[in-house]
C-alpha cells in the first residue's frame, strides 16, 4: 500500500516551475518586445534607429508632439483629481460604514463592485445625458472626466482600501481614541489614516494606473487624455505612438512594483524589529 | 504619577435595548469614590453594555450617568475624562508604547517635555520602563495589556473602565497582571469598574461585585457576602462551587442527606427545594455519612475529592486538606459542617 500524496509530493519541481514560468513570461514578452522591435525600425528604408526615440524627446519636434504632451497632461492631471475623489469621498465614506453603520457594509461593497460589471460603453451611454449637466455647472474642462474615472476606479480602490481596514480592528482603535479625548476629526487623521497608509496607497497607485489607460469613456464623451492622444498620433506617427504606448506601459508597471513593495514592506519592518527584540 | 482623587459614580434606572432585546434593564447602580467595582455575569447578561454606556461608547435610552455629581448621559465619550483598557489588544499599530502612552496627552495640549516625563512615570509604574520605544507588535499580550493601563492611567482620568483587559492572556500572566492592576488601583485611588465573566478574577480583585443577570444587577456585595450570603438563587448557583442535593424545607430548616440544617434565608416557604451545599462545608470523617471515593484533584493549597453516595447516584464534592489523599475506590465517611446554606424552589 502506497502512503497518500503529501503536498510537497504533488508540488511541481524547481524545474517545472522554472519552465512554466518562463512560458508565460516569454508569452508576456513578444508583444512588448514586439513593439520595441518595432519602434526601433528605421521605416521602409529597413534597419534600426533609435531617432524616433530621441525625436520624441527633441524641444524642435514639440509642436509635432503636442498631441502627446496634452493628453498626458490631460491624463495627469485626471489622475490627481481621481485620486482626490477616493481619498476625500470614498475612503472617508467606508470609514464611516464600518464605524457607525456596518449594517451597510454589504450594500456599500455591491455599490463598489458594480462598476467592474459595466462595459464602459455601457457606462458612457448613461453618462452622456449627465456629462451634458456637468458641463453647464463645471464647463467642458477635462478634469471633470474625472467623475466617470472615480466610479470606473471604486471596485478596485475599495478592495484595496477594505482589505486594509478589515486587516485593522479600526473600532476598537477608535474607541481607545475616543476614550483618550481624541475627536473624530484627530480619530480619522492621527489614528485611521496611519494604520490605512498601504491601502491608501495601494488604492491611489491603481486609480492611477487606471486613469492612465483610460480609453472608451474619453473618446465617447470627446474627451483628449493619453490613451487618445495614442490613437491620434499613430495616424500620423505609429512610432512615436509605440514608444509612447511603452513608456506608459513601463510607468504602470513601475506603479505596480510600488504597490507590492507597500504591501511587502511592512511585514518585512515587522520581521526584522522581531528579530531585533 | 501622582495620586488621582477617585469619585463617585452613579447609575440610575439606565435601560438600553438592541434591536428590541433588551440590554441593560433600568439598572442602577452606586459607586464610592475610589471603589474598585467587579460587573460580573454569564455572556449576554449587560455588563459590557454597562461599562460601554459609563463610557459614552453606548447611547442609552433613557436613565442617567452621573460622575462626581455631574450629569454626563450626553456628553461624548472624550469629553468624560475616562481611561478605558479593551478586551482586545488595542494600542495604535503605528505608534511606539511611549507615543501611544503620550496620546492621551497630546490630546489634551500637553507640552512635549511634560508628556515625554509623564508617559515615563507611567509606563516605571506598570513596569515597563525600558519598552518606551517598542511597536505593538514588538510585545507580548502581558505587555500590550500594561501599555494599554499606563495610557489610560497617564491622563489621571476620574474614573477607569477595565472591559475584560485579561481574557486573552494565558492563566499565570492575567493572575500577575489583576494583582499588578490592583495594586496600582489603590495607589491611585481611583475608581474602578472591571468587567469580567471570570468569578475567580472579580472575588480576588474587587471590593464590591455586581452580579448581573438578564440586563440588570443581582446581586452586589463583597466578594465575601455574595459567596457565604448570595440573596437569589441565580448568585447561589453563579458564585462558587456547589453540590446540588434535594432537600425539604419545614419551618426555617432544610432536611437534607438526613441532617437537618440552618437556611441562609429563613423566610423560604415549606416544600422541596434544590439544597447548594459548598464543598467546605462537607468534610472527610471518621463517621457519618458513607460513600466511595471516585477521583480526587490537587487543586494546590488543597484538594477536592468526588465521593458516590450508598444510594449508588448522589456525588458529592468534598474540599479538604491536601494531607488527606483519599485514593479512588476507597471507602470513606462524609460529615455535613452544618454552616447555613442556600436553597433553590422546585
Amino acid at each position: 500500500m502506497t502512503a497518500p500524496a503529501s503536498r510537497t509530493d504533488i508540488a511541481p519541481s524547481r524545474l517545472v516551475r522554472r519552465l512554466i514560468l518562463g512560458i508565460v513570461g516569454f508569452l508576456f514578452a513578444i508583444p512588448i518586445l514586439a513593439m520595441i522591435e518595432f519602434t526601433l525600425r528605421n521605416g521602409l528604408a529597413g534597419g534600426y534607429t533609435v531617432a524616433h526615440w530621441t525625436g520624441l524627446f527633441d524641444p524642435a519636434n514639440a509642436s509635432r508632439y503636442q498631441v502627446v504632451y496634452t493628453g498626458l497632461i490631460n491624463s495627469l492631471v485626471l489622475a490627481v483629481v481621481t485620486v482626490a475623489i477616493v481619498i476625500l469621498i470614498l475612503l472617508p465614506t467606508m470609514v464611516l460604514v464600518q464605524l457607525k453603520f456596518p449594517a451597510l457594509r454589504r450594500v456599500l461593497e455591491f455599490i463598489c463592485i458594480i462598476p467592474i460589471t459595466v462595459p464602459a460603453i455601457v457606462l458612457v451611454v448613461g453618462l452622456a445625458p449627465i456629462y451634458s449637466v456637468v458641463a453647464k455647472i463645471f464647463g467642458s474642462s477635462v478634469w471633470t472626466l474625472a467623475f466617470a474615472y472615480g466610479i470606473t476606479v471604486l471596485p478596485y480602490a475599495y478592495r484595496t482600501i477594505q482589505s486594509n481596514l478589515g486587516a485593522i480592528d479600526a473600532n476598537t482603535l477608535s474607541e481607545a481614541a475616543r476614550s483618550l479625548g481624541a475627536s473624530w476629526m484627530a480619530v480619522f487623521l492621527r489614528v485611521l489614516i496611519p494604520n490605512l497608509r498601504r491601502g491608501i496607497m495601494a488604492a491611489s497607485f491603481i486609480s492611477v494606473a487606471v486613469v492612465l489607460g483610460e480609453f472608451t469613456i474619453a473618446s465617447l464623451l470627446s474627451r483628449q487624455n493619453l490613451q487618445t492622444a495614442i490613437l491620434l498620433m499613430s495616424q500620423s506617427d505609429p512610432y512615436v505612438a509605440v514608444i509612447i504606448a511603452l513608456l506608459a506601459l513601463a510607468f504602470v508597471f513601475v506603479l505596480l512594483l510600488l504597490i507590492g513593495r507597500i504591501g511587502t514592506a511592512g511585514k518585512s519592518q515587522r520581521r526584522k524589529n522581531g528579530n531585533r527584540s | 504619577m501622582s495620586s488621582a482623587q477617585g469619585v463617585a459614580v452613579e447609575l440610575t434606572s439606565i435601560t438600553k435595548t438592541y434591536a428590541g432585546q433588551l440590554a441593560l434593564n433600568a439598572l442602577s447602580l452606586s459607586v464610592e469614590p475610589g471603589e474598585f467595582v467587579a460587573l460580573l455575569g454569564p455572556s449576554g447578561c449587560g455588563k459590557t453594555t454597562a461599562l460601554r454606556s459609563i463610557a459614552g461608547l453606548e447611547t442609552i435610552d433613557s436613565g442617567t450617568i452621573s460622575i462626581d455629581g455631574e450629569d454626563v448621559t450626553d456628553r461624548p465619550t472624550s469629553k468624560r475624562d475616562l481611561g478605558m483598557v479593551f478586551q482586545s489588544y488595542s494600542l495604535f499599530p503605528h505608534l511606539t508604547a511611549g507615543e501611544n502612552v503620550e496620546f492621551g496627552l497630546r490630546m489634551r495640549k500637553v507640552g512635549g517635555a511634560e508628556r515625554r516625563t509623564r508617559a515615563a512615570e507611567a509606563m516605571a509604574m506598570v513596569g515597563l520602563n525600558g519598552h518606551l520605544d517598542r511597536y505593538a507588535h514588538e510585545l507580548s499580550g502581558g505587555q500590550q495589556q500594561r501599555v494599554a493601563l499606563a495610557r489610560a492611567l497617564v491622563t489621571e482620568p476620574r474614573v477607569l473602565l477595565l472591559d475584560e483587559p485579561l481574557s486573552a492572556l494565558d492563566a499565570k500572566v492575567r493572575v500577575q497582571l489583576r494583582e499588578e492592576i490592583r495594586r496600582i488601583q489603590t495607589k491611585l485611588g481611583i475608581t474602578t469598574f472591571f468587567v469580567t465573566h471570570d468569578q475567580e478574577e472579580a472575588l480576588a480583585v474587587a471590593d464590591r461585585v455586581a452580579v448581573m443577570q438578564a440586563g440588570n444587577i443581582e446581586q452586589i456585595g463583597t466578594p465575601e457576602e455574595l459567596y457565604r450570603e448570595p440573596q437569589t438563587p441565580f448568585v447561589a448557583e453563579f458564585i462558587g462551587l456547589s453540590n446540588r442535593l434535594e432537600g425539604v424545607v419545614t419551618a426555617g430548616e432544610v432536611t437534607v442527606l438526613g441532617h437537618t440544617l440552618p437556611l441562609l434565608h429563613r423566610n423560604t416557604a415549606d416544600g422541596p427545594v434544590r439544597v447548594l451545599l459548598r464543598p467546605e462545608d462537607v468534610e472527610l470523617a471518621s463517621s457519618g455519612l458513607p460513600g466511595t471515593v471516585i477521583s480526587s484533584s490537587f487543586l494546590g493549597s488543597l484538594r477536592r475529592t468526588s465521593v458516590l453516595l450508598a444510594d449508588d447516584t448522589t456525588i458529592i464534592s468534598v474540599q479538604h486538606p491536601v494531607r488527606e489523599n483519599p485514593q479512588p475506590g476507597a471507602s470513606v465517611f462524609l460529615a455535613l459542617s452544618g454552616a447555613a446554606v442556600s436553597v433553590v424552589a422546585l
